[in-house]
């Protein structure tokens, strides 16, 4: 694998990332328990969405002067790099908020990070988009906490999204030629070294909420890699894409 | 504009020999342009008729997110997503704001929602219509929002504060929603033959419902009259459906397509266009609760709230523990 190719494969993974989330999380248009709620996860959506043309645009720019657009809606479920975590379906409210910190959590470390790539163009939209992630982050975080320690009802209710959910969170921090190849060229770091400051953060976050994180390690993988998506994933491209695919060739 | 069929409590406008002393004061600071604010007396039916016309704008504001959001997992480009969720977003800012000034008259939100949710409050009829295709999100900023700024700039002016101050923020946000929309059908009319099909299809079913925003004609309405002495409505909605119609007619000449009024031309002797009125039973049908999607529209609202009951329990339960643990810890 050419340092290219690896390069690419990076930015689609932060890309698909923030582009089937934001597409989840928009789901959610009109239908949140309080009006607060539809404002805050518009603006969350709304901010991967651009976050996503800035990775996507990036990677379009790589791969022969493809628009981000072209990679969002033209691709098939097996080129998308995102983790399973961020294509599963939205529950109710308490696992999509669940989802939401477990995703910021890792979000706001690995941009973080990014902020000091040797890529400028990377180091750009981390800084940019870090800002916005420490907003999710501590919205997503004090949900938690809130329906967590609530009623008896809310507490349960985010317990079942976090034993769901955890499986999913293992692949954030998977490891393969494509981030040892973007370690060397110093743009990313090894995602097994940001386990711990995860786990630091989430642990604390997750006590304050009253609740209690499954034992089991196991993980789910396929996403970041394109091996073995969910069934979930191509039920919404068939939606996302559709306009697209339908009117091939047609500018909006 | 998204208050239709407001009835004014009341029995009509008072002569000045009829009012109380109370009451001739409160028309005078009205007349002179003096905003009236919270805590100053009003009339009784003053603030009834004020909750029901800003109630109905914030309904309006919010089961309008539903019609749109039909379309935002949709969009054809990850630009108009954006647009289309910033849009979204504002107007659930505008429920807010309004829900807030209601709140100044001293109803809940909680209780002006429950009045939705039982259907014993309204939102805008425009609502009850699908979106089909999606040329129909250009055509809700062009034509949807072109007439609800015809109705929300004068009501900048309104004579309740809390009103007129949400309505300025409002007005702002409603010119970008209004020029996103026309950008995206003029996009769609320059475009390939089967955009075009979509553009004018949009046009033809949203045309009529458009004009309906306005409500019937106001001739002779001792509502109106009443609203338009306390300066809660400033035109009348005829005045607004003809501004509408003329300032509309040139950009659709602009797009290239056609609006669907055999009868529309221009009367050289009033300046004005001259147009068919929409058929007014249908508007009733809607307004009854039976339009294309009255009975989906409430029941996702419905649905919304029900689900989300954990959600804010949870969230208050929250609230009072950690104000507890506070209390204790000082």
């Amino acid at each position: 694998m050419t340092r290219d190719e690896a390069f690419h494969q990076f930015l689609l993974r932060m890309g698909d990332n923030t582009l089937i989330l934001g597409h989840r999380v928009s789901e959610w248009c009109g239908l949140a328990p309080v009006l607060e709620e539809d404002i805050a996860l518009a603006n969350t959506a709304l901010d991967l969405i651009g976050q996503t043309q800035m990775w996507l645009g990036l990677a379009g720019e790589i791969d022969g002067g493809k628009s981000a657009d072209d990679l969002a809606f033209l691709r098939d479920a097996w080129d998308f790099r995102n983790v399973l975590l961020v294509e599963v379906p939205n529950g109710d409210f308490g696992r999509t908020l669940m989802r939401q910190f477990l995703f910021d959590a890792w979000h706001s470390i690995m941009l973080g990070r990014l902020i000091k790539s040797s890529d400028n163009r990377v180091a750009a939209i981390a800084a940019k988009a870090s800002k916005e992630v420490a907003y999710h982050l501590e919205r997503s975080g004090d949900t938690v906490v809130g329906l967590g320690d609530g009623t008896e009802e809310s507490h349960a209710r985010m317990q079942e999204a976090l034993d769901y959910l955890w499986p999913y969170v293992g692949e954030m921090f998977a490891s393969d030629d494509v981030d040892a190849e973007m370690v060397k060229a110093g743009i990313a770091p090894n995602p097994a070294d940001l386990r711990a400051e995860y786990d630091a953060l989430v642990g604390r976050v997750l006590t304050e909420a009253t609740l209690t994180i499954p034992e089991s390690r196991f993980a789910h993988k396929g996403g970041r890699d394109g091996r073995m998506h969910t069934e979930h994933l191509g039920h919404l491209l068939t939606q996302m894409q559709w306009l697209q695919r339908a009117y091939p060739g047609a500018t909006w | 504009m998204y208050a239709q069929m407001v009835k004014t409590t009341g029995t009509g406008v008072k002569s000045r020999d009829e009012m109380t002393d109370q009451e001739r004061a409160f028309q005078d600071k009205i007349d002179a342009d003096i905003k009236i604010e919270p805590k100053d007396w009003m009339p009784d039916d003053y603030r009834a008729t004020l909750i029901r016309q800003i109630g109905q704008h914030a309904h309006s504001e919010i089961v309008g997110q539903l019609p749109e959001g039909n379309w935002i997992t949709r969009a054809p480009t990850l630009e108009r997503k954006a647009i289309l969720l910033a849009k979204v977003q504002d107007e659930a800012g505008h429920g807010l704001y309004l829900y807030c000034a209601a709140e100044t008259l001293g109803i809940s939100r909680d209780e002006i929602t429950e009045m939705l949710l039982d259907g014993r409050m309204k939102y805008s009829s425009i609502f009850n219509y699908p979106t089909l295709n999606w040329a129909d999100i250009g055509a809700i900023g062009w034509l949807v929002d072109g007439a609800a700024i015809m109705n929300q700039v004068p009501l900048q002016r309104t004579s309740y504060g809390p009103y007129s101050r949400a309505m300025i923020r409002i007005c702002k946000e409603e010119s970008f929603h209004q020029r996103q929309g026309y950008d995206a059908i003029r996009k769609m009319a320059e475009g390939t033959p089967e955009q075009r099909r979509m553009a004018q299809d949009a046009l033809n079913r949203f045309w009529f419902p458009s004009l309906m925003m306005f409500g019937p004609s106001d001739k002779e309405s001792v509502h109106s009259a009443q609203s338009m002495a306390w300066k809660i409505k400033i035109n009348t909605n005829d005045e607004l459906r003809q501004k509408f119609v003329d300032q509309t007619v040139p950009q659709a000449e602009y797009l290239g397509l056609t609006i669907p009024d055999p009868d529309l031309k221009w009367n050289e002797e009033r300046g004005h266009y001259d147009f068919s009125e929409p058929d007014w039973s249908e508007f009733f049908d809607v307004i009854k609760g039976n339009g294309p999607c009255n009975t989906d529209r409430l029941a996702a609202r419905n649905k919304a709230w029900d689900d989300g009951k954990w959600v804010r329990d949870g969230m208050l339960a929250h609230a009072r523990k950690k104000r507890a643990r506070n209390l204790a810890a000082e």
